[in-house]
């Protein structure tokens, strides 16, 4: 240990003494109640859904600019809106997995990975699920789709018609609407596989009339007016789903899931939601799904932000939502503070030691995670690092699905620690 | 309510709390609603044969996620940068595990020719065999029937560029009426399966064939912990007791164990295990090689098969090929829906007194020893016994398998049937996907179950609605 850590720990242990002392002392306030902690969650859960909401109309705003004149500058302005809106949108993961609105709507949202063929034209070496009989449909090229013995109408691409394709032909690579489907219509495929280089949907996709292209071939008009008759209803429809979910979460409504949630169910079941979203988000989701997949295939196609390579800012801003949602503080968009009683509280009450082991997880999954952000600033992007002998890059995502290994294994220690026993709900509890 | 009434009534509540109080803690409550004990999950949606088993704790979910992962993403054309996807072909069905298993469900039979619409035939495929010669005992020891020289054991109607295709399959239907006793006429559809375009010369008239639909992949690792013990005390091959049921017991070959085992998976109980199921699957569907299967499916006829690019030694590995059964044993059952609603419950009787539950099983207990913790000692309601049972001429492929007739067939299980239809809209049910209703799948039943089968065929309405009710709420 090197001198100042050492005098940083007396430090540490020192004050740590000091606030024992404290809280024992006989004056010390009232502990946090699990009822404070509980509220405080649903408080940050609307504000991240605001601010997504915020940002997704940002991003609808960029939009129309860009279909409206489509120009190299419009198309990086919508591109960076879209980046913007990622950041809010994936800190609010975290209340995905227990909360049943959240988790039932938001396929619609953010579904991935997709088969790019259901929306738009698609290289020669474009591979999909072959039991999809809309993997090659092409929304945009087609004002009539024929998928297995249904025929649907898509003369005019809206909001609803998206709504309705998701999943049609019963397959989840059917995408048709959320933020990847946008991020495709504003990239493109990346089809430089684990070689340097993002989409490159050319602006020409967007000219409406006789200069009008699919990639590098030239098209006629009609398709590129569908294609951004399609990004606007993609946007609308992000937009109007956001609108719902700061339904869900708005403090002022008398019977919506957060009035349930704070009021009605035992604060138990609550508390248990919040950190079973918090571990299935660490584990199955990002550290399993998004990452080790993606690393012991070697495979570009199990990227999560592919079209656009912002697989890096997807893989921490999640992970930040954890962190917020255990520390009961969120940073808004526009820089002001959300903070209150966090789950880290009600731990830290039962056993310090435990909150702290928590923390660091946290902490060094967060520094990981950056790690494989300052890789993709300097240029080597996620889709790069996972390349078959990338000796190096291998093993910085390695790292961080490790470190977010522990951050579930403490998590599930300190619920046992605050009294949650499973944190998978229990079937012998449930009833129909 | 007369006072005497609401006594009675009170002492019944009085118990119920008593026993749901004592039963609290014990964590292997038997409950009739749990079909997967601690297994099971709470989704009606299209995602309820999709999800962990509940009682897996967070921190050991990645692995099914993980296999989730590869079960669903297309395997692609070796060589290519993502290479341990790769590998598939050269000979093949489809290029993901899901394209069959539709949302982890029901495959379903081509819509046929001459038919509105066009079901593809990607999730049913098609088992090909010859009759054994004299020198086929070791083959069929541990295959279960004599591949085809040139064609192999299975038909494979896709291929990777520059080979061909093996054939393509076809299939007419012949609308076959049923009038049951009320009067409602229920019109079967008869399959014709062919084969046509066949790539590598056409094949001699012993050539025999089974369709087979994938099935639905819930609770596979649950049926496999059911001990085998319990799975031999329910046969009764010689009909010993003399209910018209026999129920055999396939005896298989086991490859990592060497040596022969119960079957338990395929239509005819043709595998022992998940994992070799899974690593036959891998080898006969994609055309992808795992340790177990080290050969992609190419005859020495088939040249442009035996020079494609391979995509490893094997193609799987064993790392992936551990998450994909890890996932396939995990899925979690659907709890029943409305299972104390009056007509369910007349339906329930019924299922008994007609004689269903003499082949589909209810309940079992899986054993103490599986290998995952998350599976021992569960009380399910698979609604099966796994068993063999001759099910009559009209369902027969007349293509043995191991110690399958070509007459009979394994009972599938019943959880989640009623929700087939939410899982994959086109799902159909029996091996080959005739039938379209489950309605229509019983009045199929033969053989053995032609008893069962009459007495539905003489239900009132309101029995059948009833039994059918039943079925939906599994």
């Amino acid at each position: 240990m090197s001198k100042p850590t050492r005098i940083f720990s007396l430090v540490a242990i020192a004050a740590g003494g000091i606030a024992l002392i404290w809280w024992f002392g006989p004056r010390g306030p009232a502990p946090v109640q699990p009822a404070a902690v509980v509220q405080q969650y649903t408080q940050i859960g609307h504000a991240i859904f605001s601010d997504s909401l915020a940002s997704a109309r940002a991003l609808q705003s960029a939009v129309q600019k860009f279909i409206q004149s489509p120009s190299q500058k419009t198309q990086a302005q919508a591109r960076k809106a879209w980046l913007a809106a990622r950041v809010p949108y994936l800190q609010s993961e975290v209340f995905r997995f227990s909360n049943p609105p959240v988790d039932e709507w938001e396929g619609q949202l953010n579904a991935w990975p997709l088969d790019e063929g259901l929306i738009d034209y698609v290289a020669p070496s474009y591979v999909y699920e072959q039991g999809n009989s809309a993997g090659q449909a092409n929304i945009i090229a087609n004002p009539v789709l024929q998928v297995g013995s249904r025929q649907v109408d898509s003369t005019e691409i809206t909001p609803a018609l998206l709504a309705d394709l998701n999943e049609i032909g019963g397959s989840e690579a059917n995408v048709a609407s959320g933020y990847h489907a946008i991020e495709f219509l504003l990239w493109g495929q990346d089809l430089n596989g684990t070689s340097p280089g993002a989409g490159e949907r050319p602006v020409s996709d967007y000219y409406t009339d006789e200069r009008c292209t699919d990639g590098d071939k030239p098209a006629p008009a009609k398709h590129c007016k569908r294609r951004a008759q399609y990004l606007s209803a993609a946007s609308q429809l992000l937009v109007d789903d956001l609108e719902y979910m700061v339904g869900v979460w708005a403090p002022d409504i008398a019977d919506n899931y957060r009035a349930q949630f704070t009021n009605e169910l035992p604060e138990d079941e609550a508390l248990r939601r919040i950190l079973f979203g918090m571990g299935s988000l660490a584990l199955g989701e990002l550290a399993g799904e998004r990452m080790k997949v993606a690393l012991i295939a070697h495979s570009t196609e199990d990227e999560h932000d592919c079209f656009s390579d912002n697989t890096h800012n997807s893989q921490y801003y999640d992970a930040l939502g954890i962190a917020n949602v255990y520390h009961g503080e969120y940073q808004r968009i526009d820089g002001s503070v959300v903070s209150g009683p966090g789950i880290d509280t009600l731990v830290a009450q039962a056993d310090e030691q435990a909150a702290a082991n928590v923390n660091s997880a946290l902490n060094n999954a967060l520094a990981k995670l950056n790690e494989i952000v300052q890789s993709a600033k300097n240029g080597e992007h996620f889709d790069q690092m996972i390349a078959p002998g990338n000796t190096a890059g291998n093993q910085k995502v390695q790292a961080a699905i490790d470190a977010l290994v522990v951050v579930a294994q403490e998590i599930e220690t300190a619920s046992k620690l605050i009294g949650i026993d499973k944190l998978q709900p229990d079937a012998a509890g449930h009833n129909f | 309510m007369s006072p005497c009434k609401g006594i009675i009534w009170g002492c019944v509540l009085a118990l119920c709390l008593c026993l749901t109080a004592c039963n609290r803690g014990n964590q292997h409550a038997e409950n009739p609603v749990l079909s997967g004990g601690a297994t099971t999950v709470f989704d009606v949606s299209e995602n309820a044969f999709s999800l962990p088993a509940t009682n897996i704790p967070i921190t050991h979910r990645d692995r099914f996620f993980v296999g989730n992962a590869f079960f669903k993403q297309p395997w692609i054309i070796a060589p290519a940068s993502t290479d341990a996807r790769d590998g598939l072909g050269p000979l093949y069905n489809t290029n993901t595990c899901q394209g069959c298993h539709i949302k982890d469900g029901r495959g379903h039979a081509p819509a046929g020719e001459g038919n509105a619409g066009h079901a593809n035939s990607v999730s049913l495929l098609i088992r090909l065999s010859v009759p054994p010669g004299e020198t086929d005992k070791t083959a069929l020891d541990k295959f279960g029937a004599i591949a085809h020289p040139v064609y192999g054991g299975q038909l494979q109607d896709q291929a990777i560029p520059g080979v061909q295709p093996e054939g393509r399959v076809q299939v007419r239907y012949t609308p076959q009426p049923i009038t049951l006793a009320d009067g409602k006429v229920v019109t079967l559809r008869k399959p014709e399966f062919s084969i046509s375009e066949w790539a590598y010369g056409e094949p001699d008239d012993t050539l025999m064939i089974s369709p087979r639909v994938a099935p639905p992949m819930i609770g596979l690792g649950l049926l496999e912990a059911i001990p085998e013990v319990a799975l031999r005390a329910a046969a009764d091959p010689d009909d010993a007791n003399g209910d018209g049921i026999s129920g055999r017991v396939n005896t298989v070959w086991d490859f990592a164990a060497e040596h022969t085992a119960v079957g338990r998976f395929g239509w005819k109980a043709g595998q022992p295990s998940v994992r070799q199921q899974t690593a036959a699957a891998f080898a006969g569907d994609m055309g992808l090689t795992t340790e177990r299967f080290p050969n992609d499916d190419c005859r020495p006829e088939q040249k442009t098969c035996l020079q494609a690019v391979s995509g490893g030694q094997p193609e799987v590995s064993n790392a992936i090929l551990d998450e994909v059964v890890f996932y396939a044993e995990h899925i979690g059952v659907p709890a029943r829906r409305n299972a104390d609603n009056a007509q369910v419950k007349q339906g329930e009787s019924l299922f008994k007194s007609a004689g269903c539950s003499s082949c589909h099983t209810p309940k079992f207990t899986t054993g103490e020893n599986s290998h995952s913790p998350y599976l021992a000692k569960q009380t399910i309601y698979p609604y099966t016994d796994l068993l063999l049972h001759d099910m009559g001429e009209a369902l027969a492929d007349h293509r043995p398998e191991f110690s399958a007739s070509g007459r009979e067939w394994r009972t599938p299980p019943l959880w989640g049937i009623g929700l087939t239809k939410t899982v994959s809209a086109d799902a159909s049910f029996l091996h080959d996907g005739r039938a379209r209703t489950i309605l229509e799948a019983i009045l199929w039943h033969g053989g053995e179950a032609s008893a069962a089968r009459e007495q539905v065929v003489n239900m009132s309405r309101e029995e059948r609605e009833a039994l059918l009710e039943f079925l939906r709420s599994l």
